[in-house]
């Protein structure tokens, strides 16, 4: 297809109008096109505004909860919404409440809009889950001092001290390897303790790189700290 | 613990998702759950199809949350394309609804008696934005986005070349991008009723 022709494309497949043939092609052309994708994404803001021009009445509540749930049953880890406060050991509690101290300077990479003190807050009721599990293995990290703690759940977060603030423009980047592969599980800044983003299965490596701001799609550097669960 | 997260902008909301965080997603859905729906309705003609579009769509976001790239779309954005696209792959499954969709008219002008006010001014804008394009580049865009027809299928229904679809299509969102944006005082008297060609 001609440059002009593929160009006038961008309008159907904002409207998600392009047969299967044509949309592999416009995609195609769209990884080298800058000026296509521009286009797309002022014109796909165009197409949706179109729903809004018809009428919405309210959707059935049931819809809401069956979403909820349904997400619920996907997440990759699950930990309860609520610390089960009242069932915990002594022993454990006082550990959680140790770790707890610390969390206080949490910070994550989050977007700037994000409201820091509550998305802390919410991370630090999951670590607290996490390191309060009476069944959750702990292991000593190298390279830095500090704990990998992975609940029965695979969930896992990292209890790190004198880690100290990532360099300017970098970011702390957390890594679940399993068969030599890295996959990423979360980027933080500075922090006591940190709740991967993803699951850690039995005998994987977790490590720590530095990275540029934003985390990076593989580790670029060495480990500063490690630990295989 | 129930969280308000009212005071959020939609992209920290997505930031959240991405992180597994359900109350988000339950702000993310009391925000634009309403107007998903009422697309997917548009779209499907039919409740429960349109409920399986919406939840879908969510479903989407929530999966794919982690590759949302701010730069490319807003927030709302970027999950009402989701949901459109799972009404719009229902919908190619049921040639029925789609013939249906080219009779029927739009419900009655009043709007739903509980509809928020900014709602009924966003419809009303958008509407009043569509009817001003030339019939022929208005039916091309609501056909393929109401009724989920591809240019060809368009081509085909209204016997005429893909390259005249592809066009109007072209033009006709075109000149509604122009429309949508003109400040809402002015609007009528800059309006002059040529079509533009880009």
């Amino acid at each position: 297809m001609e440059a002009d022709a593929i160009h006038e494309l961008t309008a159907a497949y904002a409207l998600d109008a392009l047969d299967e043939h044509d949309e592999r092609e416009y995609e195609e052309h769209l990884a080298r096109c800058p000026h296509c994708r521009a286009e797309l994404t002022s014109l796909t803001e165009t197409a949706t505004s179109l729903a809004y021009g018809v009428e919405s009445p309210t959707p059935p509540p049931a819809l809401r909860a069956r979403i909820i749930e349904q997400a619920r049953s996907e997440r990759p880890n699950v930990v309860p919404l609520r610390p089960a406060w009242r069932s915990w050991p002594a022993a454990v509690a006082a550990v959680a409440a140790a770790a707890a101290i610390g969390l206080g300077i949490w910070a994550s990479s989050l977007s700037n809009s994000l409201d820091r003190a509550r998305s802390a807050r919410d991370q630090q009721e999951r670590i607290l889950s996490i390191v309060s599990d009476p069944a959750a293995r702990h292991f000593s990290l190298s390279g830095a001092h500090g704990t990998l703690v992975v609940s029965r759940t695979g969930a896992a977060a990292l209890l790190l001290s004198n880690l100290g603030h990532a360099p300017p423009g970098k970011t702390y980047e957390a890594w679940v390897i399993q068969n030599r592969s890295p996959l990423r599980a979360g980027t933080f800044t500075s922090a006591a303790a940190f709740r991967l983003t993803r699951p850690v299965p039995d005998h994987a490596i977790v490590a720590v790189t530095i990275e540029r701001h934003g985390g990076v799609d593989a580790p670029t550097g060495k480990p500063i700290t490690a630990a295989q669960a | 613990m129930p969280r308000d997260l009212a005071h959020l902008s939609d992209e920290a909301l997505v930031a959240l998702v991405a992180r597994s965080d359900e109350v988000a997603l339950g702000e993310l859905y009391d925000r634009f759950g309403r107007v998903a729906y009422g697309l997917a309705r548009r779209i499907l003609r039919d409740d429960a199809l349109a409920e399986d579009a919406v939840q879908e769509g969510f479903l989407a976001a929530w999966r794919s949350a982690s590759r949302f790239v701010p730069e490319r779309a807003k927030a709302s954005t970027w999950l009402l394309t989701l949901v459109h696209r799972r009404a719009v792959d229902l919908v190619r499954r049921e040639e029925r609804r789609r013939t249906e969709m080219l009779e029927a008219r739009d419900e009655a002008a009043g709007g739903p008696a509980d509809e928020a006010v900014w709602l009924r001014f966003e419809r009303e804008r958008v509407q009043e934005a569509l009817a001003r394009l030339p019939d022929q580049q208005r039916e091309a865009i609501e056909l393929a986005y109401y009724g989920g027809f591809t240019q060809s299928e368009l081509a085909k229904r209204l016997g005429q070349p893909v390259g005249t679809i592809k066009s109007r299509m072209f033009t006709g969102l075109s000149r509604l991008r122009e429309l949508l944006a003109e400040p809402e005082a002015e609007g009528r008297e800059r309006w002059k009723p040529t079509p533009s060609t880009s």
